[in-house]
This record gives structure tokens, sequence and C-alpha cells, in this order.
């Protein structure tokens, strides 16, 4: 099996060997990160670009962390201090960066489809670091990941994912990469952020909690999104996290094995307490690790040469 | 790929008998089994390293330490066709001062190997480094020369010859690939 991508655009349109083979490299990153000197020669030369046109830290973070151990110069281009505020297009500001040879483009952009957009019109590898509430690749392939290196496979797992799922990109990239992989996906929340059309994604809805982690292998949850209590989508925090917050005492109602992930940054007290975050079950930094691996595999994956499709 | 035809080189009993030959040359030539370190290169390598690292064992009668080591990091062609498949180097805490033997199945230009050494490096700095190879088939493009080589053989250009690991644990067979 080898990679024959030039970009990483979603999980939608990736086939489970391509999934398979990027959690195999991300290994042996993992292995490369935990060595004395974590440095590789194989993007030396070669210019990646972060274009985050929506705030972003520990993705940016990670994506830069994993291009200059593999030697990468690396720039940063942020709202913030971009021409964007000038009202340059993003076609415009793309072509710039590629005219100063950027090789790989990681976008992350508030509308859905923006990097595949870029895909057609540069020449640049194009690397989707989160496109609006369509699909977030890197983050649904670390948590992949880290429940692989865990629980010792994917094929199989019952994984509830809970909280703000209608408008999460995290949730839909996941919930295709876990259905790919042979695992079974529960959604979980209020039915005003986790409707029953979201069944045809190809998992069950419920909005029970305590059934919903019952069986679970993986709870994973999302945050819940400050920014949308404007459109009230529910009626408070304090009601929502009585309702469906992770308490102590219900991850004690979790099969002994289950793991609890978290995409972060967490609000604790709202989906998750302290003690439930803080609990051996927790894999939420392990999975920050595991994010800089799985990055460096997509960075390294998408660098090598590709041959055309007969 | 589409192999034209493929044909058994090398039969297991006499692979098996080359690796005897050079366990007892390595532990001829080293002073024991202190210090000593047999490292595999993915992929087959690794299986080939650990029969000789068995051999070895049973010669000395002690344990040495085995390793694994990948070499795709430090390949020299990365961007000119799909990146090669990567897999975890193993190696113990330190290999400084350590008499590394690096086994690999077939050396032909000698490329993998610069590109082992230069892996290796990125570990420590072993006392020596000496290589040992099941098959040398020549037509090396780098001045590396292996320092225990099972057999010599001569191929065409087109011809590729494949170690393959059979059922039996620790037996292997080469075959030959080409037109």
């Amino acid at each position: 099996m080898t990679w024959n991508r030039k970009h990483l655009l979603d999980i939608q349109s990736l086939q489970p060997e391509d999934i398979q083979l990027v959690l195999d490299t991300a290994e042996a990153f993992k292995e490369f990160g935990e060595r004395k000197i974590r440095k590789a020669n194989i993007l030396l030369g070669k210019t990646v670009v972060n274009l985050f046109i929506e705030p972003s830290t520990r993705t940016r973070i990670s994506f830069e962390l994993a291009a200059q151990r593999l030697s990468a110069d690396t720039i940063n281009f942020s709202t913030e201090t971009s021409s964007f505020r000038k009202g340059e297009t993003l076609k415009d500001t793309a072509r710039n960066l590629e005219a100063l040879h950027a090789d790989i483009l990681i976008v992350r952009h508030r509308s859905a489809g923006a990097p595949h957009f870029l895909s057609r019109v540069l020449s640049s590898s194009v690397i989707n670091a989160g496109d609006g509430a369509h699909e977030h690749p890197t983050q649904a392939l670390l948590d992949l990941f880290t429940m692989r290196e865990k629980l010792g496979r994917i094929q199989g797992l019952q994984v509830t994912i809970l909280g703000d799922i209608l408008f999460s990109r995290v949730a839909r990239s996941l919930i295709w990469a876990l259905n790919k992989m042979g695992a079974r996906v529960t959604l979980c929340g209020p039915p005003t952020l986790v409707p029953r059309q979201l069944e045809a994604l190809g998992c069950r809805v419920t909005h029970d909690l305590p059934e919903a982690i019952a069986q679970a292998d993986v709870v994973n949850l999302l945050r819940i999104q400050h920014e949308r209590q404007q459109r009230k989508m529910f009626p408070n925090l304090g009601e929502y996290s009585k309702l469906f917050g992770l308490t102590i005492d219900r991850l004690n109602q979790m099969k002994p094995a289950a793991l609890i992930m978290h995409p972060g940054p967490m609000n604790r007290g709202v989906e998750i307490d302290t003690e439930a975050a803080e609990s051996e079950r927790s894999v939420i930094l392990d999975q920050v690790t595991n994010g800089l691996a799985v990055r460096m595999a997509v960075l390294y994956l998408v660098s090598g040469g590709v041959v055309p499709l007969q | 790929m589409i192999v034209a035809s493929s044909r058994v080189l090398v039969d297991s009993r006499t692979i098996r008998d080359d690796l005897a030959r050079m366990a007892r040359e390595i532990a001829g030539d080293l002073p024991g089994p202190e210090d000593v370190l047999v490292v595999g290169i993915h992929h087959q390598g690794v299986r080939i390293g650990a029969q000789l690292q068995r051999a070895l064992e049973t010669i000395w009668g002690a344990e040495i330490a085995g390793g694994t080591l990948d070499i795709g990091l430090h390949r020299d062609d990365l961007d000119q066709k799909p990146v090669p498949r990567l897999r975890p180097t193993m190696l113990p805490l330190t290999i400084r001062d350590q008499t590394v033997i690096l086994v690999d199945d077939v050396i032909h230009t000698g490329r993998t190997i610069r590109a082992a050494l230069d892996s290796l490096h990125d570990f420590g700095r072993p006392r020596r480094v000496l290589l040992a190879a099941l098959f040398d088939r020549g037509q090396r493009c780098l001045p590396i020369a292996p320092d225990y080589v099972g057999r010599q053989i001569d191929l065409k250009g087109e011809e590729r010859i494949r170690v393959v690991a059979l059922e039996n644990p620790g037996c292997f067979e080469a075959r030959i690939d080409g037109a």
C-alpha cells in the first residue's frame, strides 16, 4: 500500500487503506518523537505555510512543530495579521504565497470547501486543518490513532460522540473515519445539537446520556461552543451540564476500560467536570502528543511524488 | 507490480547454513557477546537479523541485544516517487560504545546502507559498525562493502532478488523476479 495523493482535503474521500497507512506511518513518527534528537531532513528546503483564516492555537502549533521537526521552513499567516483585513480574496492571498514557492499549504477557513477550492487553483499540496462545519481530517486521524494505541483496534469499537455535533467538523470527520474502519458510532446531546437527521451519516442518535455511555468503549466529548448560545440552541450552560455533562459519577457508570477523549479546548464544568477530565481514563493529553505524530505523518505522505493513476 | 516470472534461487536449507556460517565468522572476529548489538534494517533485514542474533546467542551461550532500524527518513529519493512505508525504529536506550552488527537481506547499490548509517547516528556514536548481508548482488554505487556475506549472486540489471519468510518461523528462501 502506498500513498498516492497530493492533498489531504477530507476523510470522506479516503479509502480505509489510506487511513490505515496514515495511522501506521504515525506510529513511526510517535517513536521518532520519543528520541533524544527529534529532527529529520525530509522537508529540508521546503516551505510550509499555515494559512489560518480562522483563529486556532493548538492545531496551528501542532502543524508548525510537525513541519519544523521535519526541517521545513514555516510561515504563519493568520487573520489578525493578514491583508484579509484589507479585502484581499482567498485566491489572491494563496497565489501570493505560492509565488513564494510554498510547497505545502495548511488551510483553516470558516467556509466549507475552501481547501478543496485552493487545491484546484494552486500547484502546492493542500492540507485541510478545518473548513467551516465540514471536516477536520487530522483531528479524526489523531483520535483514531489514540483509540488504536490504547485499545489495540478500531474495528468493532463502540464510540459515543457527545455534545455539540450539528455544526462540528470534528464530529463529521470522526464519524466518517470510524465508519470506514468498522467502528459503531452513537451520537448524543440535546435534540437541537444532535438532530435525528444525523443518522443519515451512518450512526445512531440518542438523547439519553446514561444509555449512550453505558456500553461505549470510547466517549468523545465535543466542546460546547459558547458563541452558539446566542442562537439559543439550549436554555443555559447549567442545564446542559446537568443533562449532558460528563461527571465523575457518570464516568463510573461506564465500562472500566472505556476512554474519555476531547479535542480541546475543554470547558471544565460544562461538558466535563475536572475530576473526569483528570481521571486515568482521560487520554486528552495523549491526543495532543499523538496529533503531532499524525500531522508529521500527513506532511511526510503528501510530500512524496505522485504516480498518475492508470 | 506485475511479476513476469518468479522462481526459487536459493532454498531455505542453504540460507540456514549460510546464516550459521556468518554467525560463526562474526563470533570468531569479536572478543565476545559484551556490548554487541544486532540491528536489522526494515523490512526483511529485521527477520534475518533476529535469526543471526539467535545464532550468535547459541554460539556464545549468552543473550545479546537486538534492535530494528527504519531508514525511510534518510532516503535520497523522497520527492521522486510515493514515499516509502515507515516503521518504528527500536533500539536500546544507548548505542554509545556498542559494536553494532547491521543486518540486511540484500546489498545492491549501497544506498540503503548509507541511509542506515545516517539513521543509526541519530541515536549516538557506536564504537564500531559491521555490516552483514545475506546476499550481495554487486553493482554498488557507493563506496560501501559488507563485512559478512551469505552468498554472492550475479543478476542481470532487470532481475530482482526477493527474500521471502516461509511459514516455518526462521526459515527463508530467495526468489528471483524478472523478465
